[in-house]
């Protein structure tokens, strides 16, 4: 525990500039990243999550900027410190597992020589080295070494999968992040890429950060877990903790609208509405409109992140009646008519 | 496929249903003068009972949406039959057609791309009934129930919106709620919430469920997602590279797997729990290629347990009895 | 997969037709083609009014000799042919022609090449085979030759230098409507509207069509420009209806009248900037389309 985290978010906005006005798409996020552990950035459609993994990548899009806050890797600021720090740190400490690899290949180049380029650009290796070391690679995310020689074109969706990983492990980063990986998977090779990754996580002790917007995913490889809803996290800590325990109501929504294949008697618990429209000046709690445990404070104030003595935090000013909340969750009728 | 049916002939009922479509060719194929084929269904037989709920699962390519368009004569099939209430359904034209169209209905994996967007909603909605020459007067009338049905508010409340102004869930009811208004005695819906946010993927499956119930809807549920499939569907097909491996009541069989790809898959799905089995799955490698009618069982070399016979011969679906077939040697 | 881009895809959702016509309207390349055109019709209508003479009139002097050749002057905006006839109604004249012949032409390619693609690409198949093997064969004839020709052989007629523009500009916007209606058919709206019974013709008139008639309009602006062009082609070439005074016929005059060696500008540069106007205008608009239509194609 007093191990430096690898990677502090203190108090990251971002915003976009778009044709409606500046928009506040990450609004004074704060989570670190304890070393060796994985990470599960959870939300919906809208709710920020990509734009955080760019921009701890540093690679946002050109019409948003990071408004404030900290990035604090190994203690190091890049926010604040030289753009070159940032650059240097790329793929060197901080890599990217995208969701659909076939993104992040040259369909023209063989796959190997593509590895090989990174480790000698990037790793300032020579090009025997890097041959080794793209072998080792290759074995590592469980892919067979002979066929480095090929191109994108001749790998399975999960294969091109496994070569965005060892892409991404090749300088070996000290985090690294990936983005959906399994989202445009089948059930099965989706749960093969999973237990790759595990296994490379325990192996490696690898530190990551899992964006999703899976339960189970998280459920079954993260340590940790942040849930995000328009901009905000509304609640973090440890994976059993938020999801056994969830304290705040969209935790509690989003735990009950899944699916379950042992547990398909109860109806599935929907939660009413869409997330707020983040052009516009939002006062109060951001899931206050969707939220049927709404009391007026909610429409007033914003709820202060408080801490658990698990350590959880959250931010939901009925966090005293947590317990009761939970209960009356898991029944349909409360959310069929928020107040 | 059991006691939901209750008259003398299924609804649908298909026989040695067979698409292929022809497959690029490579250049030996050019040398040997072949022309290959991808047999994305491979004669199976399925059959569906007045409002009962079937599910097709399968992972991307294993032929299931093709399936869901050839039971609803978007595509032809290349060989087989389907019959739709006791009547062909390949030689419908004309006004048979229509009448077939009014009875049969599909919902859209994308609600995004299922509306035209330079059409209104009210007008999306009475497409239907118009090409189908529903008379005039009475479309309000069922395009407001259609609503109701799927749990949206009256069509007052859309006055002069177009698709691109609503959020997906509410997309993808209007997308059901178009299938309903033609009031079909059964539906087809492909991969219904995968395109959905979680907290609003609920909310469709519920009234989906709901609907199905009340109005006896027969419905083919096409679904990677066995939580979906578990949630909606009384009775489960599980298919493979063209054929059905697996069929059986769906509680049952997703206890009890007895195909090992159905076995493998069920392993394989996450649940949001934190105590959950990190245990191997019992399989290997990938997919392989549907080109041509390879001899023997497809998924043998992805199979664990795989013997000889596996390769010689192809294992046919066999009945267990309590409504449970399964197409594997060994099980 | 798509989830994430769920908010993405809504706000860039189609604004509808309005919204595109006033982004249309802030790229001042398009003002400017519009503004030619408009220009081109306003002189068109009023021609009767704004014409000082009778184009094929031969104007006397008052010491009644033939008023050749004379600089622009109050009586002769534009001065006189060397057989006296007054340029500026010419070129007045003229506009109507122009009209006439580019707007004819255009309406005609973009409503035969929009149909041939839409059956070509909505049907397939063997249809699709022989209406694109037309295609090509029509694309490999050389323009201009192909028009002298069908002008040559046939009674010379503005109508002919319509047909040939016709005949040989189709397959650009057939091919381009064709590709644009393989991506459309593919959406699944169009197979809703198959699913819940529509008929194919209305599949592609309701369905199909209104989504790729923008395209139309960006072709048939563009066709109004080449065919004036191919007519003052033609006329210049000396193959022109000759009872009809068209820019083409004017530059040809000029030409042959040795108006360019005796320095007659006032004579032959109106009809040639016209032209070139009339046709740059065409392009304008056409690019200001496509960057309203095909945003990404920038940037």
């Amino acid at each position: 525990m007093a191990d430096q985290p690898v990677l502090e978010v203190r108090d990251l906005s971002v915003e976009y500039r778009t044709a409606r006005g500046v928009v506040r798409a990450v609004d004074g996020i704060s989570f670190s990243v304890p070393k060796g552990a994985i990470l599960g950035l959870v939300g919906e459609s809208g709710c920020g999550k990509p734009t955080v993994a760019r921009s701890i990548t540093g690679v946002l899009h050109q019409s948003a900027r990071i408004a404030g806050g900290e990035l604090l890797l190994h203690g190091r600021d890049l926010v604040s410190g030289p753009p070159k720090a940032w650059l240097d740190a790329r793929w060197r400490e901080i890599s990217f597992v995208p969701q659909s690899a076939m993104n992040s290949l040259d369909p023209v180049y063989r796959i190997g020589s593509q590895i090989e380029e990174v480790l000698i650009h990037r790793g300032g290796k020579t090009r025997a080295e890097a041959r080794a070391r793209a072998s080792a690679l290759f074995e590592m995310v469980g892919l067979n070494p002979g066929r480095l020689d090929e191109y994108p074109h001749q790998f399975s969706g999960g294969m091109r999968q496994r070569v965005a990983i060892a892409l991404a492990l090749a300088l070996n980063p000290s985090l690294v992040i990936a983005d959906e990986p399994v989202t445009a998977l089948d059930v099965i090779v989706q749960r093969q890429i999973l237990d790759v990754i595990r296994d490379l996580q325990r192996r490696l002790s690898l530190s990551m950060i899992l964006v999703t917007h899976d339960i189970s995913v998280v459920a079954y490889l993260c340590d940790q877990v942040v849930v995000m809803y328009a901009g905000r996290v509304v609640e973090s800590g440890s994976t059993r903790d938020v999801l056994e325990q969830p304290r705040h109501p969209y935790t509690m929504g989003l735990t009950n609208a899944f699916p379950d294949l042992e547990s398909a008697a109860h109806d599935l618990v929907p939660i009413e509405g869409s997330p707020p429209d983040l052009s516009q000046s939002l006062v109060g709690c951001r899931f206050q409109p969707r939220c049927p445990f709404s009391l007026p404070v909610c429409i007033s104030d914003d709820p202060r992140t408080e801490v658990a003595e698990t350590g959880a935090r959250f931010a939901c000013h009925r966090h005293a009646d947590s317990e009761r909340l939970r209960r009356q969750s898991r029944d349909i009728a409360t959310w069929q008519r928020p107040q | 496929m059991t006691s939901a049916q209750t008259s003398a002939h299924p609804l649908v009922a298909a026989n040695g249903l067979t698409k292929r479509f022809a497959a690029p060719r490579r250049l030996s194929d050019m040398f040997s003068g072949q022309r290959p084929h991808v047999y994305a269904v491979d004669g199976i037989d399925l059959c569906i009972g007045k409002g009962e709920s079937v599910g097709l699962l399968g992972e991307s390519g294993c032929g299931k949406t093709t399936t869901g368009r050839l039971l609803l004569k978007l595509t032809e099939p290349s060989a087989g039959s389907i019959a739709f209430d006791g009547v062909a359904i390949d030689t419908l034209k004309g006004d048979d057609l229509t009448a077939f169209r009014k009875r049969a209905q599909l919902v859209f994996q994308n609600p995004f791309d299922a509306l035209n967007p330079r059409f209104t909603i009210e007008r999306v909605l009475a497409e239907p009934l118009v090409n189908t020459g529903v008379e005039r007067a009475s479309h309000r009338d069922k395009v407001e129930k259609a609503l109701a049905q799927v749990r949206l508010p009256p069509l007052s409340r859309f006055e002069g919106l177009f698709p691109h102004q609503l959020s997906g869930g509410q997309l993808q009811r209007i997308v059901l709620a178009r299938a309903l208004v033609l009031e079909p005695d059964f539906i087809v819906a492909d991969e219904p919430v995968s395109m959905l946010d979680v907290s609003v993927r609920a909310g469709v499956l519920n009234v989906m469920r709901e609907v199905r119930a009340t109005l006896g809807l027969a419905a083919l549920y096409i679904s990677h997602d066995l939580a979906l499939v578990r949630y909606v569907c009384s009775t489960t097909l599980v298919m493979y590279l063209g054929k059905i491996v697996e069929q059986g009541p769906t509680a049952d069989l997703l206890k009890t797997p007895l195909h090992p790809y159905t076995r493998a898959l069920v392993n394989a799905v996450p649940v949001p729990r934190v105590d959950q089995s990190h245990a191997a799955l019992p399989i290997i490698g990938n997919v392989s290629d549907a080109r041509g009618q390879p001899r023997g069982c497809r998924f043998r070399d992805r199979c664990p347990m795989a013997v000889a016979r596996c390769a010689a011969e192809e294992p046919l679906l066999r009945d267990l009895g309590q409504g449970r077939r399964v197409a594997c040697h060994l099980a | 997969m798509a989830a994430p881009d769920m908010a993405a895809s809504r706000a860039g959702a189609a604004p509808g037709l309005a919204g595109k016509l006033a982004r249309l309207l802030r790229d001042p390349f398009t003002v400017a083609g519009l503004t030619i055109y408009a220009v081109l019709i306003i002189v068109a209508v009023f021609a009767d009014q704004l014409m000082t003479h009778d184009p094929g009139d031969i104007l006397f002097r008052a010491n009644g000799r033939v008023a050749s050749n004379q600089p622009p002057s109050a009586a002769y905006l534009l001065g006189t042919t060397n057989l006296g006839r007054d340029v500026y109604s010419q070129l007045i004249g003229g506009s109507r022609i122009a009209l006439v012949v580019g707007f004819t032409a255009a309406i005609c390619v973009a409503a035969f090449g929009t149909l041939i693609g839409l059956l070509a690409g909505y049907f397939g198949g063997k249809l699709d085979a022989i209406l694109m093997r037309l295609a090509d064969l029509a694309l490999a004839i050389p323009f201009l030759p192909f028009a002298i020709v069908l002008a040559g052989f046939s009674r010379s007629s503005t109508t002919n230098v319509i047909v040939a523009v016709v005949l040989l500009l189709w397959p650009n916007t057939a091919r381009v409507i064709r590709a644009q209606v393989l991506t459309v058919k593919e959406r699944a709206y169009v197979e809703a509207a198959r699913v819940t019974g529509a008929s194919d013709a209305r599949i592609l008139f309701v369905h199909v069509a209104p989504n790729i008639l923008p395209l139309t309009f960006l072709y048939g602006s563009v066709a109004i420009g080449w065919a004036i062009l191919t007519e003052a082609a033609v006329s210049f070439v000396g193959f022109g209806d000759a009872k009809n005074i068209s820019w083409g016929y004017m530059l040809q005059d000029a030409f042959v009248s040795q108006a360019l060696s005796r320095g007659s500008w006032h004579w032959f540069v109106p009809p040639g900037l016209c032209i070139i106007l009339v046709v740059i205008a065409g392009f304008f608009i056409a690019r200001g389309a496509e960057d309203v239509l095909f945003p990404k194609l920038r940037s």
